[in-house]
């Protein structure tokens, strides 16, 4: 992959202080995607009332209730587990876009393990269900790895297509008697028996809150891949890898087995956040219950500069965006789809320092390399 | 190095032959036995100018007769490892595969394979446009992701300005926006240096979402803009009634004469031209076509450009060359199957366009069985095209080269 890859993925923004890189910058992505969310919407027909509205919907709906957190966190907890693997394969240089399809198995490999494991004590259900989910991710996006590793397909091309073939997949499983709800003859899955379920942590202030254990698990894979990515011999073996491929193999790395390790390990998050969506919200697995979570992860991953610390802070944004959205829907009656664009400025904010610098010459002052040097 | 690519190249030529042995025992294990009678195709309808006989084929023996030939090149293959014509056979018999799996489905029906034909070039009209953008960006080495994005605004477009002003306006308009999308391309990754790929991700997501959002927003509430006339068939006299060919070939719309003739001209542009010729230095060497005084910038600037309105022309073929309607993420992957054309058919626009026809005659494939009603579920057949890409993407890649600075961002000095 190309330099300005590692400038948009690992962190360093044309030489500029850490406070502006990490801070600043992420800040005035987001402001300048609102305001251009709002030119659409003006140039939509939205008049201006509505949108001011809108957009105090999107604060109420994402921070400005006990309710609205726990809906922030609940849709960020996905985004920061896909996220984080997404973050592992961009060190390791690869461009991993199948984390939908790794979500989407690994949701259903945990409902059926929960299914499965439905009469035992909820403290091997709910693990071995988890667990399933992170197999089943790990060993999708593991062929992406295997056949970059093997014919030099590149993985962008092939995770794509599997995420395509993951919905089809899904919709003939969801089918099949082993993992149909009895009696019905629409795909949806049986419901995760209650062992196997991530229990909500709220519900002591109100029945209605959705946030579940999977916090726990979401931190506890954030510590984790920080100290794999930066304690780790692999992650050293990752970062080498993404950093410069010809040296990491001259240094005895196996480059093949690198490749497939960092997508399957992707795939393993990705996998848990399937099954975070499915033992913790949906209690089930439908047809699209992944809901875009892998793709937007990609903007998550970008957006945190493949630092885990980073993912988890992007995550909690684009979900307070999701959370606030829905409300801007019922609100102020602005699609949410809204929040689609604003989320691609977001990403293009961020990636292109040198469009930002174009655009504001006065608000980046610092310039400390060449332009354009690395 | 070469001792490397060679023992690579060596176990695709394994696997490939493993492959075709294993197509070969599954044909004469599960799919002769089972096809009784005869497989009837459909060459021609009796209204024809010239009608044609139908071609008849004994299910059975025929099915065993593809399965010994296929175990014989799958033996050859596995043994003689890295043979020169390696993927020309494996082509051949993954297509003799794909015929007697046809007849299988068939056996005791009737089924038009004109008809089937005459859906392939249709359906490949996105995938080799999509293709096609992706060789004029790729040979001034701009990794173009985007397609996708810049056939859902031409679908878009398409259909907005095509239920306002008519069909011919939409063309044109989408053209333009595709265009537009292309510069915008163009802009990120040459003159701010973005990273190509996360360029084309952003003009993926910020298309899907502007159009998911007028859609809902908009269309939702004004229905009459989301109504466009389509393209109807021009026939073209006499070659027309021309048995099978003519159906297939010159009884289509004008996207398909399109793509044709796009590709065509892509093909002298690029290979007979001094423009083209100075497009692939820039991708291929870009510091020593600067040195030449070519100018790189503006190069890349005019190709992505062009991509796009190639691929805004494709998009279009969505709404206003089959169903005139606008629908959410319509185009469903079919750029980066473009994508997966373009380096199956070697970076060549001749090449991606019949590498797209493979991908649509999978894709036409799984629509017209899912008709005959085979026990294979429907998922799984519309699974095909994908499940095509990533083989084909798998099985050439090593073979076929990409331009030499692709990828790269050119910093002039």
């Amino acid at each position: 992959m190309s330099d300005m890859t590692d400038h948009a993925t690992k962190g360093r923004l044309l030489g500029r202080s850490k406070v502006e890189d990490l801070v600043i910058v992420p800040l005035f992505a987001l402001v300048a995607a609102l305001i251009l969310g709002a030119v659409v919407m003006v140039a939509t027909g939205v008049d201006l009332a509505t949108i001011g509205r809108s957009y105090v919907a999107l604060l109420q709906g994402s921070v400005g209730s006990v309710n609205a957190i726990s809906e922030t966190l609940t849709a960020a907890l996905p985004l920061v587990l896909a996220g984080l693997g997404l973050a592992l394969g961009f060190r390791a240089g690869l461009f991993n876009i199948g984390a939908e399809g790794q979500v989407v198995m690994g949701g259903l490999a945990a409902v059926v393990a929960g299914v499965a494991l439905g009469d035992l004590p909820a403290v091997i259900a709910l693990p071995g269900a988890i667990l399933a989910g992170a197999v089943t991710g790990a060993f999708y996006a593991g062929i992406a790895g295997w056949l970059r590793a093997a014919t030099g397909a590149h993985e962008v091309i092939s995770t794509i297509m599997l995420n395509l073939i993951s919905y089809r997949l899904l919709d003939y499983l969801l089918r099949t008697p082993l993992i149909q709800k009895e009696g019905r003859a629409d795909p949806i899955s049986k419901s995760v028996p209650e062992v196997a379920e991530l229990p909500r942590l709220l519900t002591f202030l109100d029945p209605n809150l959705r946030l579940h254990a999977g916090i726990f698990l979401t931190l506890a894979m954030v510590a984790l891949a920080y100290w794999l990515l930066f304690r780790s011999k692999l992650g050293f073996e990752f970062r080498a890898s993404g950093e410069n491929a010809v040296a990491a193999r001259f240094a005895g790395m196996n480059a093949s087995l690198t490749i497939v390790l960092a997508m399957a390990i992707a795939g393993a998050l990705a996998g848990i956040a399937g099954a975070n969506q499915t033992l913790g919200v949906l209690g089930r697995a439908t047809p699209g219950f992944s809901a875009g979570i892998g793709f937007d992860a990609i903007a998550v991953a970008l957006l945190g500069r493949s630092h885990p610390v980073g993912v988890l802070f992007a995550g909690v944004l684009f979900g307070a965006l999701e959370a606030g959205g829905r409300q801007m829907q019922v609100d102020a009656g602005v699609s949410i789809d809204l929040i689609g664009i604003i989320q691609s400025l977001i990403i293009v904010f961020i990636a292109a320092p040198l469009l930002v610098k174009a655009l504001f010459p006065w608000g980046f002052r610092r310039d400390q390399t060449k332009e354009g040097g690395s | 190095m070469s001792v490397l690519l060679d023992k690579a190249r060596q176990r695709q030529t394994r696997i490939s032959g493993a492959i075709l042995i294993g197509l070969g025992v599954l044909l004469a294990v599960f799919m002769a036995p089972d096809a009784t009678g005869v497989a009837t195709f459909r060459l021609s309808r009796p209204t024809d100018v010239w009608p044609v006989p139908n071609l008849v084929v004994p299910g059975g023996p025929f099915i065993y007769v593809i399965s010994a030939l296929l175990a014989f090149l799958g033996v050859r293959l596995f043994l003689r490892g890295g043979a020169k014509w390696a993927s020309m056979i494996l082509g051949i018999g993954l297509a003799i595969a794909v015929a007697a799996f046809l007849v299988w489905a068939t056996a005791g029906k009737s089924f038009s394979l004109t008809g089937m034909l005459q859906a392939t070039l249709v359906r490949a009209v996105p995938i080799a446009l999509g293709g096609l953008a992706g060789v004029l960006s790729e040979r001034v080495a701009v990794v173009n992701i985007g397609i996708e994005g810049m056939l859902l605004a031409g679908a878009f477009t398409g259909a907005l300005v095509g239920s306002l002003a008519g069909g011919i306006a939409g063309l044109v308009a989408a053209v333009a926006v595709g265009g537009m999308f292309g510069f915008i391309l163009a802009a990120l990754v040459v003159t701010y240096r973005m990273d190509q790929i996360i360029a084309g991700v952003f003009i993926n997501l910020f298309v899907l979402g502007l159009t998911s959002y007028i859609s809902s927003q908009v269309f939702q509430e004004y229905r009459a803009l989301n109504n466009a006339p389509v393209f109807r068939t021009i026939k073209i006299p006499l070659l027309s009634d021309v048995p099978v060919i003519g159906p297939v070939f010159f009884n289509q719309n004008i996207f398909v004469y399109g793509a044709f003739i796009l590709a065509g001209l892509a093909t002298y542009y690029l290979f007979h031209t001094r423009h083209g010729l100075r497009a692939r230095a820039v991708g291929e060497q870009p510091r020593a076509a600067d040195t030449l005084g070519i100018n790189v910038y503006r190069t890349r600037y005019v190709n992505v450009t062009v991509a796009g309105m190639v691929a805004g022309f494709g998009g279009a073929w969505f709404t206003l060359g089959s169903v005139g309607r606008f629908d959410e993420g319509m185009t469903g992957g079919r750029g980066f199957i473009g994508l997966a054309a373009m380096i199956f058919g070697r970076w060549h626009p001749v090449g991606a366009l019949l590498a797209a026809l493979v991908f649509g005659f999978a894709d036409s494939l799984q629509q017209k069985l899912a008709l005959l009603g085979t026990p294979i579920p429907s998922e799984f057949l519309a699974m095909a095209p994908y499940v095509a890409t990533i083989v084909v993407v798998a099985g050439v890649v090593g073979r076929a080269r990409a331009p030499a600075a692709d990828g790269k961002p050119y910093v002039k000095e």
